[in-house]
């Protein structure tokens, strides 16, 4: 099939650059709607996760709800937030922050509740309080599997964005939609790896951030 | 005007035309239910054996998690559009196939996991008892991994059924359709009625395969599985690839 029509090639450097204006704006819609919905989704989840930690009782509703909430379906989350959110941009950008949300809550609680029992007494017994100990003891020991959890979030946005197409804000799931209805590959494979690629530059740059920001795990290694 | 929307899902679930005929809702969900079934089946002849034998001799880590990283930052749109852009077609077909090829990594992930954590001690306990490879993989390996395996499987059905209604983008069958064609004829009860019905489709099926994995185990098992597991691991024990049907 392929060679019968070599007009129509799955890579080609010419759709890329008669058509930059197009890919460069579905490509901005499809990072500022990745990094939008991972910023809310953090804000929210840390101080619910937070809660769920100070509350032991919470964490298992938490994590059961946000579990149950998991098995929906983007598709059908779009379907059932669109008649109320309409057509657009806040549709899209709510079903992700909420997805995005749940792998943070999951993340950030597992840290917190990883933080060692020893280190908890130690820092009681030099006196820390309540907050204290959680901004400097357990978050930073939480740190590592926050990073995880962000990097995932982050992932799993990237390529949520695409299903987007139902509702026109897809980002780069557009051009991958349009594609496949006027049969142009070039279009489809184009957004294809600008996907991967962006998936790609975000993950590494959240775990440089996050070896950064983390300089103690290093220096003794992984144990 | 929500109000409105509401009541028109309402009405929509509740004529009876809806229900009945070859796009009624029984024929669509039985579709759907068939599609995901070869989609998990497809990707569970694939994935098993080589999660069994990569887990059984303990190597091919890196590689797996390599794989799973990977397919969690593809999206599913775009295989299911390069699928139906070549010669396996529209419809059905490259759903199912997006879909099996998702289900992979949770199952080989899983499968490969619950072989490697098998007790060496139990491993060559077997070898002592004067069992061969194959025999210990078969008698001894295979049942102890069994409850990860199973865990594996499960995140991939859900994660097929909810897959699968991105046939509707395609020209596909299945529950998809309904909200598809609610959107772009702007009928949004429609559409209201055909996401609820996804989302309960996908709840009842997580319920009942949570159900069927409690029965399956067994006691014992049951209850060191959970003081085992609890508490740190919450997250990872049941690893979930990626959100369903992205």
């Amino acid at each position: 099939m392929t060679s019968a029509d070599p007009a129509n090639p799955w890579l080609s450097w010419d759709y890329v650059q008669n058509n930059w204006g197009d890919i460069s704006d579905a490509l901005v819609q499809h990072v500022s709607l990745t990094v939008q919905a991972v910023l809310i989704a953090f804000v929210i989840a840390l101080p619910l996760a937070v809660l769920a930690h100070g509350r032991p009782r919470l964490a298992g509703p938490v994590l059961g709800l946000a579990g149950v909430l998991y098995t929906i379906p983007s598709l059908a989350l779009f379907a059932i937030l669109a008649p109320f959110t309409g057509i657009g941009r806040t549709t899209v950008l709510i079903g992700l922050v909420a997805y995005a949300m749940l792998v943070l809550v999951r993340n950030i609680l597992v840290g917190l509740q990883g933080v060692d029992a020893e280190i908890r007494d130690a820092a009681r017994g030099l006196g820390y309080g309540r907050t204290r100990m959680l901004l400097t003891v357990e978050l930073p020991n939480a740190l590592p599997s926050i990073v995880v959890g962000l990097r995932l979030a982050t992932v799993t946005t990237v390529a949520l964005v695409t299903i987007g197409v139902v509702v026109g804000f897809g980002g780069l799931g557009q051009l991958m939609f349009r594609g496949f209805n006027s049969n142009y590959r070039a279009e489809i494979m184009t957004a294809t790896l600008l996907c991967l690629a962006i998936a790609l530059v975000a993950d590494l740059l959240l775990a440089v951030a996050g070896r950064l920001a983390t300089p103690w795990t290093r220096a003794q290694g992984r144990s | 005007m929500t109000d409105n929307i509401v009541a028109q899902a309402f009405v929509w679930l509740n004529d009876p035309l809806n229900w009945s005929g070859p796009d009624g809702i029984p024929i669509r969900t039985t579709e759907h239910l068939i599609m995901s079934a070869v989609a998990v089946l497809l990707a569970a002849v694939i994935a098993l054996p080589i999660g069994i034998w990569l887990g059984h001799r303990g190597r091919g880590g890196a590689a797996t998690v390599a794989m799973a990283n990977t397919s969690r930052a593809l999206p599913t749109l775009a295989l299911l559009v390069i699928f139906a852009s070549t010669a396996i077609g529209f419809g059905d077909r490259p759903t199912v196939l997006a879909a099996a090829i998702f289900a992979v990594p949770p199952i080989l992930t899983n499968t490969y996991a619950g072989l490697l954590e098998v007790d060496r001690d139990v491993r060559e306990s077997a070898r002592g008892m004067g069992m061969s490879g194959q025999r210990s993989l078969a008698l001894v390996e295979i049942p102890l991994a069994a409850p990860l395996i199973g865990a594996g499987l499960r995140t991939a059905t859900i994660q097929v059924i909810a897959t699968i209604p991105l046939a509707g983008l395609v020209g596909g069958g299945g529950l998809g359709p309904i909200i598809i064609t609610g959107l772009a004829t702007r009928r949004f009860g429609e559409v209201l009625a055909g996401g609820a019905l996804v989302a309960g489709l996908c709840l009842v099926a997580e319920g009942v395969l949570a159900a069927g994995q409690r029965l399956l185990t067994p006691r014992p098992m049951r209850s060191t599985r959970r003081r085992g597991r609890g508490g740190a691991v919450v997250g990872t024990a049941r690893a979930r690839s990626r959100p369903v049907g992205s």
